[in-house]
């Protein structure tokens, strides 16, 4: 039955080679746990991925209650946190998921960079690792204001008055994120969410697809 | 693969007609104890990633996501804190070398010269060797940098009383907001004596708790602001001793009113 649904599709949209990209094919002694137990430091790439897929499942049931909006962003969180079945789970999943990712996507980046991996042919996929980085941070910075509590808004006012300082384009910047060139407030909020739910995570997605599709067009480094 | 003249497509498509079987590739050409991804490894990726997941719903259970009172931009007591991981440059920009007059030092050059170095890391490194002792210098510079921002994010964090920190910012549940009157002549008096620490609101501020939702006589509030408590020192509180009982009175009121 599955096979002539698998035949059916196959028909029309030819998903073997497809198929063959994503799993089929082979994990070399080097990288696998079960025959070197030092090979686990080939885990952190993949449970970074683990951590970004609960985030973003995590984010998702948060918009379902979070208001965008000074005077209710607080009071949803509140609300969630307090009253809404396992909104504190959810809640607590994303907060600590946004932590765990960083510290992840470092151990990630030091066992590449420790094992020489990014020498050619990966230096591209090693710019595109750095770049998730940045994105990375991002979101961790973005993310921050959302709950609209005291440490939100003044880390953000900090983050915007160390922005502003940038040569030339200093207040540019501040009001692009802000937007206004003085205050944070109401405006800055929806800017932050709108960054943190729509462009970061397009820009993440993005990214993510290129260093998978590298991974699986080079394959994985090979032993030192 | 089959390709020009006498391929056969599916209808008009560009999908080949010809049914190709999903045999997997013959892996006895490569080297070593190799596994096939599909399935086993997965399945024990996904062990791994289960344990994995219990320790982050235990961290997640045990550790509630912290929450601080709602965003005031009048507190002017607040002591600005970063999220951990952007302690080291937060705490970077504290050393006379990348402030003041040098800040672009501290805001651009030093996070552009260590994070454009990361990104170009492929380019910098160019030797054939991959072994961490055949490039001293790539891993010497990671070392140096890792050992920095480990050291700066230390030296921010040290100096944080955290407990305090929360204890001083708890949230005021909604349903004990309240109303304060600031035509009460008790209002004036916590004006002048209290409200630098504990806020206009009576919320609280960064060097002192709020004042609602405290289970204290008129007397005993009359006591601490003579006498102090815990890190409050004494003699805050400067008034004649009729206006200490209008003061504290009107905090019984506020308390009151949110019960």
């Amino acid at each position: 039955m599955l096979q002539k649904i698998y035949d059916w599709i196959d028909d029309r949209v030819d998903i073997s080679p497809l198929w063959r990209d994503i799993a089929d094919h082979e994990v070399p002694e080097h990288v696998n746990p079960a025959h070197h137990f030092s090979a686990f430091v080939y885990c952190f790439g993949g449970l970074t991925f683990f951590v970004v897929v609960i985030q973003i499942l995590s984010g998702m049931f948060l918009t379902m209650y979070y208001v965008p909006d000074i005077e209710n962003a607080w009071k949803s969180v509140y609300y969630l946190q307090t009253e809404v079945a396992h909104g504190q789970i959810v809640r607590g999943m994303h907060h600590w998921g946004a932590s765990v990712v960083i510290v992840m996507l470092l151990l990630h980046t030091l066992r590449v960079f420790f094992q020489g991996a990014y020498k050619k042919p990966r230096e591209l996929n090693w710019i595109v690792g750095v770049l998730l980085f940045f994105v990375m941070l991002g979101l961790g910075f973005t993310g921050y204001l959302l709950p609209w509590d005291n440490k939100a808004y003044f880390a953000t006012q900090v983050g915007l008055e160390i922005a502003e300082q940038v040569p030339f384009m200093g207040q540019q910047i501040k009001t692009l994120l802000a937007g206004d060139a003085n205050i944070v407030g109401a405006q800055t909020l929806t800017r932050f969410f709108a960054i943190h739910v729509f462009f970061l995570p397009a820009a993440l997605f993005g990214l993510m697809a290129a260093h998978f599709i590298l991974i699986r067009r080079q394959g994985i480094s090979g032993p030192l | 693969m089959h390709k020009g003249k006498g391929m056969k497509f599916v209808g008009d498509s560009r999908i080949s007609a010809e049914r190709k079987p999903n045999i997997p590739k013959d892996y006895s050409e490569y080297p070593g104890r190799t596994e096939a991804f599909w399935p086993n490894f997965l399945l024990k990726e996904w062990l791994a990633g289960s344990v994995f997941l219990v320790g982050f719903m235990c961290l997640t259970l045990a550790h509630p996501s912290p929450l601080e009172g709602m965003a005031d931009p009048t507190n002017a007591g607040y002591i600005p804190l970063p999220d951990w991981y952007f302690l080291f440059l937060y705490e970077l920009l504290k050393y006379d070398f990348a402030s003041g007059p040098f800040i672009l030092l501290g805001i651009l050059v030093i996070p552009g010269l260590a994070f454009g170095g990361l990104l170009l890391a492929p380019f910098l490194d160019k030797g054939p060797g991959r072994r961490p002792h055949q490039r001293p210098i790539a891993v010497g510079m990671m070392l140096l940098g890792l050992a920095s921002v480990i050291w700066l994010t230390y030296e921010s964090a040290s100096h944080v009383d955290w407990a305090q920190r929360a204890e001083a910012n708890k949230p005021i549940p909604p349903s004990e907001e309240v109303e304060i009157d600031k035509q009460d002549p008790g209002y004036a008096i916590y004006e002048s004596n209290c409200m630098t620490c504990h806020g206009g609101d009576l919320s609280g501020g960064a060097a002192a708790p709020p004042l609602i939702g405290i289970d204290r006589s008129a007397e005993e509030i009359a006591k601490i602001a003579r006498e102090g408590i815990g890190t409050m020192p004494a003699d805050q509180f400067t008034g004649s001793d009729e206006e200490l009982k209008k003061l504290a009175d009107f905090i019984v009121s506020v308390n009151e009113q949110g019960n």
